[in-house]
C-alpha cells in the first residue's frame, strides 16, 4: 500500500511495564513506545511490531490470537482483558498502557503464570468428576438430557485467562480467595448428572470466608469475563445452596479407656 | 471438648468443615436486609413532618404506642432503638470483615479500584467508606435517640436539630445511610440471585436503575426533612425545651386535652 498521507495510521502511545524479577539488576519501571497503527490493529498485533522493531526482549503471551487458549490476559489501561482481542481503535486517545495481570506470578514483563494458580484451584474445588461407578469406556456413555448437558457445557467454556481474578477485588486482597473460576467449576461439576458430589461435598471445599462465602459480589467477574460466562447468577445459586447445607457432623466422640 | 480441638486445629472432629461461614454470612445479609428496610421506614416517618407538625406529632405518639394506651410510653422507643442499635452493631461486625485490614490490601484495593473504573466496585468502595463512617455517626444518633426516646417531637426534634447543633452530623448520616443502604440492598439482590428471574442480566440493568432512583429519592426526601427540622429549630430556638402542643388531633389518640403532654 503506497504510503499517502490519507492511509497513514494515527500514531499510538504505548506504556509497558518492564520488569524481570528474577533478574535481581531489574527494577519495575514503564517504557514508552510509539507505533503507528494499521487497520484492524490488535495489541497481538501491536506487542509484536514493539517486540521486532523497539524490544527484543519484551515478554508477552499469546498462543492462539482467537480469544480460546486465554494465555494473553493483560490490563489494559486498568482492565483486564484478552489482548489478542483487543482492538487499538477502541482507545480513542491513543494511549493504552500495559501492566500485567495482578495475583498471578509474573515472569517478567507483560507474561504471568495463570496456569499455577489454575492448578491450585482445580485441585482445591476437586476439578474433575466424582463417581462410584465403574466407567467402560467400550460401552456407549450414560445418556443425559441435552439441557442439562447445554448447561454444564455453557459452564465448561471457561478458557481460564483469570480475568475474573484479575478483575476482583477480593482476589487482589485475598490471595487465598477461590476466585469467581473456582466457583463457576463447583456450578459446573453440580450441574453435571455425572458427578455425584452434594451440596455437603462441595460445602467440605468452599463452604468458607475463602470460598464461596468470600465473595463480596462486587461483579468485576461478571463483567469482564471475555466469555460472557453467567458469573452472576452462579455464584448466587451456589451460595443460595451452600447457605442452607445441614450441619450434620461436628460431635465428638469420647473414648474412655482404663 | 469440640469446640476447643476445633479451635486449635481449625478442623472439626468428625473432619468436616464449621457450618459458621455459613451462618455467619446469611446472618450479615440478613441484618443488612433488615436494617436497609427499617431505613425506609424510618425516613418516611421523619420526613411526615414534612405534611404537619401536628401529623409528624400524631406518628410520634402513635410510635409511643397511643393506639394501645391510654398514655404514651417512650419506654416502648428506647426497647426498640436498643433492637435496632444491637442489630446495628451485629452488621457492623459482621461486615467490618469484609475491609482491607491491611495496609498491602487497602494498597491494592484502591489502585484496582481506580484503574478498573468498574461501577459496582465502585460502589462498594462508597460502602465500606460510608459503612466506617456509621460506626461513629450511627451510634452518637443512636445512642441519644435511645437515653432521650421522650424527645422526639416537632419541637424536641428541630430543637435536637438545631439548637443541640446536630444538624451536621445529621447530614453526614443522611447521604450515609442512603448510599450504604440502597447500595446494600442493591447488593443483596445480586448476591443471593432473589431478583434474577430468567434473565438475570437484563434484571440486573433494571434493579440498577431502580436503586439509583431510590437512593435519588430518598436523599431528596432526606434533604428537605432535614431542612425542614433546621427551619422549625431556628424559629422555635428563642424557646428551646418546649414542647409541641397539637393543634389538632389527626389520629383518634384516646388522649383527653389535659393528658397531652407538654
Ligand atoms: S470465568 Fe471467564 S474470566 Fe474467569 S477464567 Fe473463565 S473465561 Fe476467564
Ligand atoms: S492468545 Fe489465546 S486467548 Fe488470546
Amino acid at each position: 500500500m503506497p504510503d499517502t498521507a490519507q492511509n497513514k495510521g494515527r500514531m499510538l502511545t504505548f506504556e509497558i511495564l518492564q520488569y524481570n524479577p528474577s533478574d535481581p539488576q531489574s527494577k519495575p519501571h514503564m517504557v514508552t513506545y510509539h507505533l503507528e497503527e494499521t487497520l484492524g490493529m490488535t495489541l497481538f498485533v501491536a506487542l509484536n511490531m514493539i517486540r521486532e522493531k523497539f524490544e527484543p526482549d519484551l515478554a508477552f503471551d499469546f498462543v492462539c490470537r482467537a480469544g480460546i487458549c486465554g494465555s494473553c490476559g493483560m490490563m489494559v489501561n486498568g482492565k483486564p482483558l484478552l489482548a489478542c482481542r483487543t482492538l487499538t481503535k477502541d482507545y480513542p486517545d491513543g494511549v493504552i498502557r500495559l501492566m500485567p495481570m495482578p495475583s498471578f506470578k509474573l515472569i517478567k514483563d507483560l507474561s504471568v503464570v495463570t496456569g499455577q494458580w489454575m492448578d491450585g484451584m482445580s485441585k482445591r474445588v476437586e476439578s474433575w468428576i466424582h463417581s462410584k461407578e465403574e466407567v467402560d469406556i467400550t460401552k456407549l456413555e450414560k445418556r443425559i438430557e441435552p439441557e442439562v448437558a447445554d448447561a454444564t457445557f455453557e459452564l465448561d467454556r471457561c478458557i481460564e485467562c483469570g480475568i475474573c481474578v484479575s478483575s476482583c477485588a477480593t482476589a487482589l486482597m485475598r490471595p487465598d480467595f477461590v476466585g469467581a473460576v473456582g466457583l463457576n467449576r463447583i456450578a459446573r461439576f453440580d450441574i453435571d448428572p455425572h458427578d455425584e458430589r452434594t451440596a455437603e461435598d462441595f460445602y467440605e471445599l468452599v463452604g468458607d470466608d475463602s470460598g464461596i462465602f468470600g465473595c463480596m459480589t462486587l461483579l468485576g467477574c461478571e463483567d469482564n469475563c471475555p466469555k460472557n460466562l453467567p458469573l452472576q447468577e452462579k455464584i448466587a445459586y451456589m451460595r443460595r445452596k451452600l447457605a442452607n447445607v445441614k450441619d450434620t457432623g461436628g460431635g465428638l466422640e469420647i473414648r474412655v479407656e482404663g | 471438648m469440640a469446640s476447643i480441638i476445633e479451635g486449635y486445629l481449625g478442623k472439626r472432629v468428625d473432619g468436616t468443615k464449621s457450618r459458621m461461614p455459613a451462618r455467619l454470612d446469611r446472618w450479615q445479609s440478613a441484618s443488612g436486609l433488615f436494617l436497609g428496610l427499617f431505613m425506609w421506614g424510618h425516613m418516611l416517618f421523619v420526613s411526615s413532618i414534612l405534611i404537619s407538625k401536628d401529623f409528624m406529632y400524631t406518628v410520634t405518639k402513635m410510635f409511643e404506642g397511643s393506639f394501645l394506651f391510654a398514655q404514651p410510653h417512650p419506654i416502648i422507643v428506647t426497647l426498640s432503638v436498643t433492637f435496632v442499635f444491637a442489630i446495628f452493631i451485629i452488621h457492623a461486625g459482621l461486615a467490618m470483615r469484609k475491609f482491607p485490614y491491611k495496609w498491602k490490601e487497602y494498597k491494592m484495593l484502591k489502585t484496582h479500584a481506580f484503574a478498573l473504573k468498574h461501577e459496582d466496585t465502585n460502589l462498594w468502595m462508597v460502602q465500606a467508606f460510608t459503612g466506617f463512617m456509621m460506626f461513629f455517626i450511627g451510634s452518637v444518633h443512636l445512642y441519644i435517640l435511645m437515653s432521650n426516646a421522650d424527645k422526639i417531637g416537632p419541637f424536641a426534634s428541630s430543637d435536637r436539630v438545631w439548637s443541640d447543633g446536630m444538624w451536621p452530623l445529621y447530614l453526614l448520616l443522611l447521604f450515609a445511610v442512603e448510599l450504604h443502604g440502597s447500595i446494600g440492598l442493591y447488593r443483596l439482590c445480586m448476591k443471593w440471585g432473589w431478583c434474577n428471574g430468567t434473565d438475570a442480566r437484563a434484571a440486573r440493568k433494571r434493579l440498577k436503575k431502580v436503586k439509583w432512583a431510590v437512593t435519588a429519592f430518598f436523599l431528596t426526601l432526606g434533604l428537605l426533612t432535614l431542612a425542614a427540622y433546621v427551619k422549625i429549630g431556628m424559629e422555635h430556638r428563642n424557646d428551646y425545651g418546649q414542647r409541641y402542643h397539637p393543634t389538632a388531633i389527626i389520629a383518634p389518640l384516646h388522649l383527653s386535652a389535659q393528658e397531652v403532654p407538654s
